[in-house]
Protein backbone atom coordinates (compact mmCIF):
# COMPACT_ATOMS: atom_id res chain seq x y z
CA UNK A 1 0.00 0.00 0.00
CA UNK A 2 1.47 3.35 -0.90
CA UNK A 3 1.13 6.36 1.34
CA UNK A 4 -1.90 7.72 -0.47
CA UNK A 5 -3.82 4.47 -0.04
CA UNK A 6 -2.83 4.30 3.61
CA UNK A 7 -3.95 7.88 4.06
CA UNK A 8 -7.28 7.10 2.45
CA UNK A 9 -7.95 4.04 4.61
CA UNK A 10 -6.92 5.91 7.76
CA UNK A 11 -9.19 8.80 6.78
CA UNK A 12 -12.06 6.37 6.21
CA UNK A 13 -11.50 4.84 9.62
CA UNK A 14 -11.44 8.22 11.38
CA UNK A 15 -14.50 9.46 9.50
CA UNK A 16 -16.44 6.27 10.29
CA UNK A 17 -15.52 6.52 13.97
CA UNK A 18 -16.52 10.13 14.15
CA UNK A 19 -19.87 9.65 12.42
CA UNK A 20 -20.59 6.80 14.86
CA UNK A 21 -19.83 8.57 18.15
CA UNK A 22 -18.79 12.15 17.36
CA UNK A 23 -15.95 11.79 19.83
CA UNK A 24 -13.14 14.19 20.53
CA UNK A 25 -10.87 11.18 20.17
CA UNK A 26 -11.72 10.87 16.46
CA UNK A 27 -11.18 14.59 15.93
CA UNK A 28 -7.78 14.31 17.58
CA UNK A 29 -6.96 11.42 15.24
CA UNK A 30 -7.90 13.73 12.38
CA UNK A 31 -5.45 16.32 13.60
CA UNK A 32 -2.71 13.71 13.83
CA UNK A 33 -3.46 12.56 10.31
CA UNK A 34 -3.09 16.08 8.99
CA UNK A 35 0.32 16.42 10.59
CA UNK A 36 1.37 13.22 8.86
CA UNK A 37 -0.03 14.37 5.53
CA UNK A 38 1.73 17.74 5.79
CA UNK A 39 5.04 15.98 6.45
CA UNK A 40 4.51 13.99 3.26
CA UNK A 41 3.65 17.14 1.28
CA UNK A 42 0.07 16.06 0.58
CA UNK A 43 -1.70 19.17 -0.78
CA UNK A 44 -5.12 20.17 0.61
CA UNK A 45 -7.04 19.32 -2.57
CA UNK A 46 -5.98 15.71 -2.15
CA UNK A 47 -7.69 15.54 1.25
CA UNK A 48 -10.88 17.12 -0.10
CA UNK A 49 -10.94 14.56 -2.86
CA UNK A 50 -10.48 11.68 -0.41
CA UNK A 51 -13.31 13.04 1.69
CA UNK A 52 -15.65 13.26 -1.24
CA UNK A 53 -14.85 9.75 -2.49
CA UNK A 54 -15.35 8.15 0.90
CA UNK A 55 -18.65 9.97 1.46
CA UNK A 56 -19.91 8.87 -1.94
CA UNK A 57 -18.94 5.30 -1.13
CA UNK A 58 -20.44 5.26 2.38
CA UNK A 59 -23.69 7.04 1.53
CA UNK A 60 -24.47 6.35 -2.12
CA UNK A 61 -28.07 7.62 -1.69
CA UNK A 62 -27.80 10.47 0.76
CA UNK A 63 -24.63 11.89 -0.80
CA UNK A 64 -26.47 12.76 -3.98
CA UNK A 65 -25.27 14.40 -7.19
CA UNK A 66 -25.83 17.92 -5.91
CA UNK A 67 -23.80 17.23 -2.80
CA UNK A 68 -21.04 15.70 -4.89
CA UNK A 69 -21.00 18.54 -7.37
CA UNK A 70 -20.72 21.07 -4.58
CA UNK A 71 -17.31 19.56 -3.93
CA UNK A 72 -16.12 20.71 -7.36
CA UNK A 73 -16.12 24.26 -6.04
CA UNK A 74 -14.37 23.29 -2.82
CA UNK A 75 -11.79 21.33 -4.79
CA UNK A 76 -11.13 24.26 -7.10
CA UNK A 77 -10.69 26.61 -4.17
CA UNK A 78 -8.39 24.15 -2.41
CA UNK A 79 -6.20 23.74 -5.50
CA UNK A 80 -5.45 27.46 -5.22
CA UNK A 81 -4.59 27.03 -1.55
CA UNK A 82 -2.40 24.07 -2.48
CA UNK A 83 -0.72 26.27 -5.07
CA UNK A 84 0.13 28.84 -2.41
CA UNK A 85 1.04 26.12 0.08
CA UNK A 86 3.63 24.57 -2.24
CA UNK A 87 5.15 27.97 -2.90
CA UNK A 88 5.32 28.57 0.83
CA UNK A 89 7.04 25.21 1.40
CA UNK A 90 9.62 26.05 -1.22
CA UNK A 91 10.20 29.55 0.14
CA UNK A 92 10.77 28.06 3.58
CA UNK A 93 13.42 25.85 2.09
CA UNK A 94 15.07 28.82 0.36
CA UNK A 95 15.00 30.78 3.60
CA UNK A 96 16.81 27.96 5.36
CA UNK A 97 19.49 28.00 2.67
CA UNK A 98 19.90 31.77 2.99
CA UNK A 99 20.21 31.50 6.74
CA UNK A 100 22.97 28.92 6.39
CA UNK A 101 24.74 31.11 3.87
CA UNK A 102 24.52 34.11 6.20
CA UNK A 103 25.94 32.10 9.07
CA UNK A 104 28.91 31.10 6.96
CA UNK A 105 29.37 34.70 5.82
CA UNK A 106 29.23 35.88 9.44
CA UNK A 107 32.00 33.43 10.33
CA UNK A 108 34.11 34.59 7.41
CA UNK A 109 33.59 38.15 8.59
CA UNK A 110 34.60 37.28 12.13
CA UNK A 111 37.87 35.83 10.89
CA UNK A 112 38.43 38.72 8.50
CA UNK A 113 37.77 41.47 11.03
CA UNK A 114 39.15 39.64 14.02
CA UNK A 115 41.38 41.60 16.38
CA UNK A 116 43.03 40.72 19.67
CA UNK A 117 42.53 42.92 22.68
CA UNK A 118 46.11 43.76 23.64
CA UNK A 119 47.58 43.04 27.07
CA UNK A 120 49.81 45.96 27.95
CA UNK A 121 51.49 46.45 31.26
CA UNK A 122 49.83 49.31 33.10
CA UNK A 123 46.66 49.16 31.02
CA UNK A 124 43.37 47.37 31.28
CA UNK A 125 41.36 47.05 28.06
CA UNK A 126 37.92 45.57 27.43
CA UNK A 127 35.91 45.34 24.21
CA UNK A 128 32.61 43.87 23.05
CA UNK A 129 30.91 44.02 19.65
CA UNK A 130 27.60 42.32 18.93
CA UNK A 131 25.75 42.48 15.60
CA UNK A 132 21.99 43.16 15.56
CA UNK A 133 21.55 40.67 12.72
CA UNK A 134 24.02 38.08 11.49
CA UNK A 135 26.60 40.44 10.08
CA UNK A 136 28.27 43.25 11.97
CA UNK A 137 28.32 46.80 10.59
CA UNK A 138 30.44 47.94 13.52
CA UNK A 139 34.16 47.40 13.53
CA UNK A 140 36.97 47.82 15.98
CA UNK A 141 40.64 47.08 15.74
CA UNK A 142 43.66 47.30 18.00
CA UNK A 143 47.20 47.87 16.80
CA UNK A 144 50.26 47.74 19.05
CA UNK A 145 53.41 49.32 17.74
CA UNK A 146 57.06 49.48 18.64
CA UNK A 147 56.81 53.00 20.13
CA UNK A 148 55.03 51.49 23.10
CA UNK A 149 51.62 52.65 22.06
CA UNK A 150 48.26 51.06 21.44
CA UNK A 151 46.06 52.32 18.65
CA UNK A 152 42.39 51.74 18.50
CA UNK A 153 39.97 52.16 15.65
CA UNK A 154 36.22 52.03 16.01
CA UNK A 155 33.91 52.51 13.05
CA UNK A 156 30.22 52.27 12.31
CA UNK A 157 28.56 52.07 8.91
CA UNK A 158 25.22 53.86 8.85
CA UNK A 159 22.95 50.91 8.25
CA UNK A 160 23.29 47.30 9.24
CA UNK A 161 23.35 43.80 7.89
CA UNK A 162 25.09 42.61 4.77
CA UNK A 163 25.72 45.94 2.97
CA UNK A 164 27.29 47.43 6.10
CA UNK A 165 29.41 44.33 6.61
CA UNK A 166 30.76 44.41 3.05
CA UNK A 167 31.71 48.02 3.56
CA UNK A 168 33.51 47.22 6.79
CA UNK A 169 35.70 44.62 5.12
CA UNK A 170 36.93 47.35 2.82
CA UNK A 171 37.77 49.67 5.72
CA UNK A 172 39.73 46.90 7.43
CA UNK A 173 41.67 46.17 4.27
CA UNK A 174 42.40 49.86 3.63
CA UNK A 175 43.62 50.30 7.20
CA UNK A 176 45.89 47.26 7.03
CA UNK A 177 47.42 48.68 3.85
CA UNK A 178 48.43 51.98 5.42
CA UNK A 179 52.20 52.29 5.92
CA UNK A 180 53.44 52.35 9.51
CA UNK A 181 54.52 56.01 9.45
CA UNK A 182 51.04 57.12 8.39
CA UNK A 183 49.25 55.80 11.42
CA UNK A 184 48.67 58.98 13.36
CA UNK A 185 44.95 59.48 14.01
CA UNK A 186 44.45 62.39 11.61
CA UNK A 187 46.38 60.76 8.76
CA UNK A 188 44.50 57.47 9.17
CA UNK A 189 41.14 59.23 8.93
CA UNK A 190 42.24 61.37 5.98
CA UNK A 191 43.45 58.29 4.09
CA UNK A 192 40.37 56.24 4.81
CA UNK A 193 38.16 59.17 3.89
CA UNK A 194 39.66 59.14 0.40
CA UNK A 195 39.21 55.37 0.10
CA UNK A 196 35.58 55.55 1.17
CA UNK A 197 34.86 58.57 -1.01
CA UNK A 198 36.15 56.71 -4.08
CA UNK A 199 34.69 53.28 -3.43
CA UNK A 200 31.41 53.58 -1.66
CA UNK A 201 28.15 54.84 -3.09
CA UNK A 202 26.67 58.08 -1.89
CA UNK A 203 24.00 56.58 0.29
CA UNK A 204 26.47 54.88 2.58
CA UNK A 205 28.23 56.77 5.34
CA UNK A 206 30.83 55.66 7.80
CA UNK A 207 31.69 57.23 11.12
CA UNK A 208 35.04 56.47 12.67
CA UNK A 209 37.11 57.23 15.72
CA UNK A 210 40.84 56.61 15.78
CA UNK A 211 43.02 57.07 18.84
CA UNK A 212 46.55 56.25 19.95
CA UNK A 213 47.47 55.71 23.56
CA UNK A 214 51.13 56.52 24.31
CA UNK A 215 51.97 54.38 27.27
CA UNK A 216 55.20 56.19 28.15
CA UNK A 217 53.68 59.61 28.75
CA UNK A 218 50.02 58.58 29.10
CA UNK A 219 48.76 60.87 26.41
CA UNK A 220 45.77 59.75 24.38
CA UNK A 221 45.71 61.46 20.98
CA UNK A 222 42.69 60.99 18.76
CA UNK A 223 40.57 62.23 15.90
CA UNK A 224 36.96 61.57 14.95
CA UNK A 225 35.04 61.40 11.69
CA UNK A 226 31.58 62.16 12.95
CA UNK A 227 31.66 59.22 15.34
CA UNK A 228 29.53 58.82 18.45
CA UNK A 229 31.38 60.91 21.10
CA UNK A 230 33.57 59.00 23.51
CA UNK A 231 33.46 59.44 27.27
CA UNK A 232 36.17 60.09 29.78
CA UNK A 233 36.10 59.01 33.40
CA UNK A 234 38.14 61.09 35.84
CA UNK A 235 39.12 58.77 38.66
CA UNK A 236 40.12 61.58 41.00
CA UNK A 237 36.78 63.37 40.92
CA UNK A 238 34.76 60.26 40.01
CA UNK A 239 33.03 62.15 37.22
CA UNK A 240 32.39 61.59 33.55
CA UNK A 241 32.88 64.04 30.72
CA UNK A 242 32.62 63.86 26.95
CA UNK A 243 35.75 63.49 24.83
CA UNK A 244 35.40 66.54 22.60
CA UNK A 245 35.90 65.80 18.90
CA UNK A 246 34.63 67.26 15.67
CA UNK A 247 35.02 65.99 12.13
CA UNK A 248 33.06 65.16 9.00
CA UNK A 249 31.88 61.59 8.33
CA UNK A 250 34.02 59.47 6.01
CA UNK A 251 33.15 59.52 2.33
CA UNK A 252 31.44 62.90 2.07
CA UNK A 253 34.17 65.28 0.95
CA UNK A 254 37.37 64.11 -0.72
CA UNK A 255 39.79 66.55 0.91
CA UNK A 256 38.47 66.62 4.44
CA UNK A 257 41.10 67.47 7.07
CA UNK A 258 40.72 66.10 10.57
CA UNK A 259 41.72 67.80 13.77
CA UNK A 260 43.95 66.14 16.33
CA UNK A 261 42.93 66.14 20.01
CA UNK A 262 44.97 65.14 23.05
CA UNK A 263 44.01 64.11 26.54
CA UNK A 264 46.23 63.33 29.46
CA UNK A 265 45.26 60.16 31.28
CA UNK A 266 45.82 59.87 35.04
CA UNK A 267 45.91 56.64 37.05
CA UNK A 268 42.45 55.06 37.22
CA UNK A 269 41.08 57.23 34.39
CA UNK A 270 39.06 55.52 31.67
CA UNK A 271 38.45 56.16 27.99
CA UNK A 272 35.07 54.82 26.89
CA UNK A 273 34.35 54.41 23.18
CA UNK A 274 31.17 53.15 21.60
CA UNK A 275 29.00 52.90 18.51
CA UNK A 276 25.58 54.54 18.36
CA UNK A 277 24.06 51.10 18.99
CA UNK A 278 24.92 51.75 22.65
CA UNK A 279 23.41 55.21 23.04
CA UNK A 280 20.46 54.35 20.85
CA UNK A 281 19.51 51.33 22.89
CA UNK A 282 15.78 51.67 23.00
CA UNK A 283 13.35 50.66 25.68
CA UNK A 284 9.58 51.07 25.68
CA UNK A 285 10.09 54.59 27.00
CA UNK A 286 12.43 55.62 24.18
CA UNK A 287 16.21 55.90 23.95
CA UNK A 288 18.11 55.22 27.13
CA UNK A 289 19.29 58.37 28.82
CA UNK A 290 22.99 59.09 29.02
CA UNK A 291 22.64 59.06 32.83
CA UNK A 292 21.40 55.48 32.67
CA UNK A 293 24.43 54.40 30.67
CA UNK A 294 26.79 56.21 33.05
CA UNK A 295 25.04 54.64 36.02
CA UNK A 296 25.52 51.19 34.49
CA UNK A 297 29.24 51.83 34.01
CA UNK A 298 29.57 53.25 37.51
CA UNK A 299 27.84 50.23 39.00
CA UNK A 300 30.53 47.98 37.49
CA UNK A 301 33.48 50.33 37.80
CA UNK A 302 35.31 48.20 40.38
CA UNK A 303 35.56 45.35 37.84
CA UNK A 304 38.07 44.65 35.06
CA UNK A 305 37.41 46.56 31.84
CA UNK A 306 36.30 43.41 30.01
CA UNK A 307 33.76 42.63 32.72
CA UNK A 308 32.44 46.19 32.68
CA UNK A 309 31.69 46.14 28.95
CA UNK A 310 30.15 42.68 29.19
CA UNK A 311 27.93 43.60 32.12
CA UNK A 312 26.79 46.85 30.50
CA UNK A 313 25.91 44.90 27.34
CA UNK A 314 23.98 42.30 29.32
CA UNK A 315 21.94 44.93 31.13
CA UNK A 316 21.15 46.88 27.97
CA UNK A 317 20.25 43.68 26.16
CA UNK A 318 17.80 42.86 28.90
CA UNK A 319 16.35 46.38 28.92
CA UNK A 320 15.62 45.94 25.20
CA UNK A 321 13.92 42.57 25.61
CA UNK A 322 16.87 40.88 23.88
CA UNK A 323 16.19 42.58 20.56
CA UNK A 324 19.09 44.72 19.39
CA UNK A 325 18.03 47.38 16.91
CA UNK A 326 21.55 48.28 15.90
CA UNK A 327 25.00 46.76 16.08
CA UNK A 328 26.50 47.28 19.53
CA UNK A 329 30.16 48.03 20.25
CA UNK A 330 31.62 49.21 23.55
CA UNK A 331 35.30 49.59 24.39
CA UNK A 332 36.99 50.68 27.61
CA UNK A 333 40.67 51.56 28.09
CA UNK A 334 41.80 52.18 31.65
CA UNK A 335 45.13 53.33 32.98
CA UNK A 336 45.86 51.11 35.93
CA UNK A 337 46.23 52.77 39.30
CA UNK A 338 49.52 51.02 40.04
CA UNK A 339 51.64 51.74 37.02
CA UNK B 1 -3.72 18.50 -36.19
CA UNK B 2 -7.03 17.16 -34.97
CA UNK B 3 -5.69 16.27 -31.50
CA UNK B 4 -4.89 19.92 -30.81
CA UNK B 5 -7.42 22.67 -30.07
CA UNK B 6 -6.73 26.28 -29.27
CA UNK B 7 -8.44 29.26 -27.66
CA UNK B 8 -7.39 32.84 -28.38
CA UNK B 9 -6.93 34.89 -25.22
CA UNK B 10 -8.00 38.48 -25.70
CA UNK B 11 -10.21 39.26 -22.74
CA UNK B 12 -10.88 37.78 -19.34
CA UNK B 13 -13.80 35.61 -20.55
CA UNK B 14 -11.43 33.75 -22.84
CA UNK B 15 -9.73 32.41 -19.72
CA UNK B 16 -12.99 30.56 -18.94
CA UNK B 17 -13.14 29.13 -22.48
CA UNK B 18 -9.56 27.91 -22.19
CA UNK B 19 -10.33 26.26 -18.87
CA UNK B 20 -13.43 24.64 -20.34
CA UNK B 21 -11.45 23.28 -23.25
CA UNK B 22 -8.74 21.94 -20.91
CA UNK B 23 -11.28 20.34 -18.62
CA UNK B 24 -13.14 18.63 -21.46
CA UNK B 25 -9.95 17.14 -22.85
CA UNK B 26 -8.71 16.13 -19.39
CA UNK B 27 -12.03 14.40 -18.66
CA UNK B 28 -12.00 12.67 -22.00
CA UNK B 29 -8.50 11.35 -21.40
CA UNK B 30 -9.59 9.97 -18.04
CA UNK B 31 -7.97 12.38 -15.56
CA UNK B 32 -9.50 12.33 -12.08
CA UNK B 33 -11.20 15.35 -10.57
CA UNK B 34 -8.13 16.49 -8.58
CA UNK B 35 -5.89 16.43 -11.64
CA UNK B 36 -8.62 18.12 -13.68
CA UNK B 37 -8.65 20.93 -11.14
CA UNK B 38 -4.83 21.15 -11.25
CA UNK B 39 -4.77 21.29 -15.03
CA UNK B 40 -7.44 24.00 -15.15
CA UNK B 41 -5.63 25.99 -12.48
CA UNK B 42 -2.46 25.82 -14.57
CA UNK B 43 -4.44 26.95 -17.61
CA UNK B 44 -5.93 29.84 -15.62
CA UNK B 45 -2.50 31.05 -14.55
CA UNK B 46 -1.02 30.90 -18.04
CA UNK B 47 -4.08 32.46 -19.68
CA UNK B 48 -4.14 35.19 -17.06
CA UNK B 49 -0.50 35.99 -17.80
CA UNK B 50 -1.36 36.37 -21.48
CA UNK B 51 -4.36 38.55 -20.68
CA UNK B 52 -2.50 40.76 -18.17
CA UNK B 53 0.98 41.06 -19.64
CA UNK B 54 1.10 39.93 -23.26
CA UNK B 55 -2.17 41.49 -24.44
CA UNK B 56 -2.99 38.58 -26.69
CA UNK B 57 -1.95 35.05 -27.44
CA UNK B 58 -3.41 31.60 -27.30
CA UNK B 59 -3.77 28.53 -25.15
CA UNK B 60 -3.67 25.16 -26.92
CA UNK B 61 -4.48 21.75 -25.54
CA UNK B 62 -3.04 18.62 -27.09
CA UNK B 63 -3.62 14.94 -26.42
CA UNK B 64 -0.38 13.05 -26.12
CA UNK B 65 0.24 9.35 -26.65
CA UNK B 66 3.86 8.38 -26.11
CA UNK B 67 5.42 4.99 -25.28
CA UNK B 68 2.12 3.66 -24.06
CA UNK B 69 1.54 6.69 -21.85
CA UNK B 70 -1.34 9.11 -22.20
CA UNK B 71 -0.95 12.76 -21.39
CA UNK B 72 -2.22 16.27 -21.89
CA UNK B 73 0.04 18.97 -23.25
CA UNK B 74 -0.70 22.57 -22.48
CA UNK B 75 0.75 25.27 -24.71
CA UNK B 76 0.73 28.96 -24.02
CA UNK B 77 1.95 31.10 -26.90
CA UNK B 78 1.99 34.86 -27.06
CA UNK B 79 3.73 37.59 -29.00
CA UNK B 80 3.89 39.99 -26.07
CA UNK B 81 6.93 41.82 -24.68
CA UNK B 82 8.60 38.58 -23.62
CA UNK B 83 10.52 37.89 -20.44
CA UNK B 84 14.03 39.26 -19.99
CA UNK B 85 15.17 37.20 -17.06
CA UNK B 86 13.72 33.68 -17.16
CA UNK B 87 15.67 32.60 -14.12
CA UNK B 88 14.03 35.33 -12.12
CA UNK B 89 10.43 34.53 -13.14
CA UNK B 90 11.04 30.87 -12.33
CA UNK B 91 11.99 31.88 -8.81
CA UNK B 92 9.40 31.52 -6.06
CA UNK B 93 8.28 34.76 -4.49
CA UNK B 94 9.10 36.80 -7.56
CA UNK B 95 5.50 36.93 -8.77
CA UNK B 96 4.39 38.51 -5.51
CA UNK B 97 6.68 41.46 -6.14
CA UNK B 98 4.67 42.23 -9.25
CA UNK B 99 5.58 42.17 -12.91
CA UNK B 100 5.76 39.44 -15.52
CA UNK B 101 5.25 35.75 -15.20
CA UNK B 102 2.96 35.48 -12.21
CA UNK B 103 2.91 32.03 -10.70
CA UNK B 104 5.09 30.18 -13.23
CA UNK B 105 6.94 28.10 -10.60
CA UNK B 106 3.52 27.10 -9.25
CA UNK B 107 2.36 26.02 -12.72
CA UNK B 108 5.52 23.96 -13.04
CA UNK B 109 4.72 22.18 -9.80
CA UNK B 110 1.15 21.43 -10.87
CA UNK B 111 2.32 19.74 -14.07
CA UNK B 112 4.79 16.91 -14.69
CA UNK B 113 6.92 18.60 -17.31
CA UNK B 114 7.47 22.29 -17.98
CA UNK B 115 9.42 24.19 -20.62
CA UNK B 116 9.63 27.89 -21.28
CA UNK B 117 11.19 29.92 -24.07
CA UNK B 118 11.06 33.66 -24.36
CA UNK B 119 12.80 36.45 -26.21
CA UNK B 120 12.31 40.09 -25.31
CA UNK B 121 10.20 41.74 -27.99
CA UNK B 122 9.12 38.48 -29.56
CA UNK B 123 6.98 36.75 -27.01
CA UNK B 124 6.82 33.74 -24.77
CA UNK B 125 6.23 30.07 -25.44
CA UNK B 126 5.38 27.70 -22.61
CA UNK B 127 4.81 23.94 -22.91
CA UNK B 128 3.69 21.84 -19.99
CA UNK B 129 2.62 18.19 -19.78
CA UNK B 130 0.52 16.25 -17.31
CA UNK B 131 0.68 12.46 -17.61
CA UNK B 132 -2.22 10.19 -16.79
CA UNK B 133 -1.35 7.83 -13.95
Amino acid sequence: MDFRQKLESKYREILTNYLADRSEQALYQGQKLSRNAIERNIPPEEIVSIHRNIMAEMFPEKFNDKMQESFDILLEVMVAYGFAYREHQNLKHIQQELRTEMEIAANVQKTLLGTEVPCKKGMDIGAISVPAKHMNGDYFNFVEDENNSVSIAIADVIGKGLPAALCMSMIKYAMDSLPENRKTPTLVLENLNRVVEQNVDLTMFITMFYGTYHIDDHIFSYASAGHEPGLFYHAETQTFSELPAKGLLLGIEKNTKYRKYEKEVMPGDMIILMSDGVTESRTKEGFIEREELLALIEKNIHLKAQNIVQNVYKELEKLQDFQLRDDFTLIILRRNVLS
Amino acid sequence: MDNQSCVKIINEWDIVSARQLGRNVAKELGFGTVDQARITTAISELARNIFLYAGQGQICIEKLYENGKTGLRLLSIDSGPGIKDLRQVMEDGYSTSGGLGAGLPGVKRLMDDFQIDSSPGEGTDIRAIKWLR
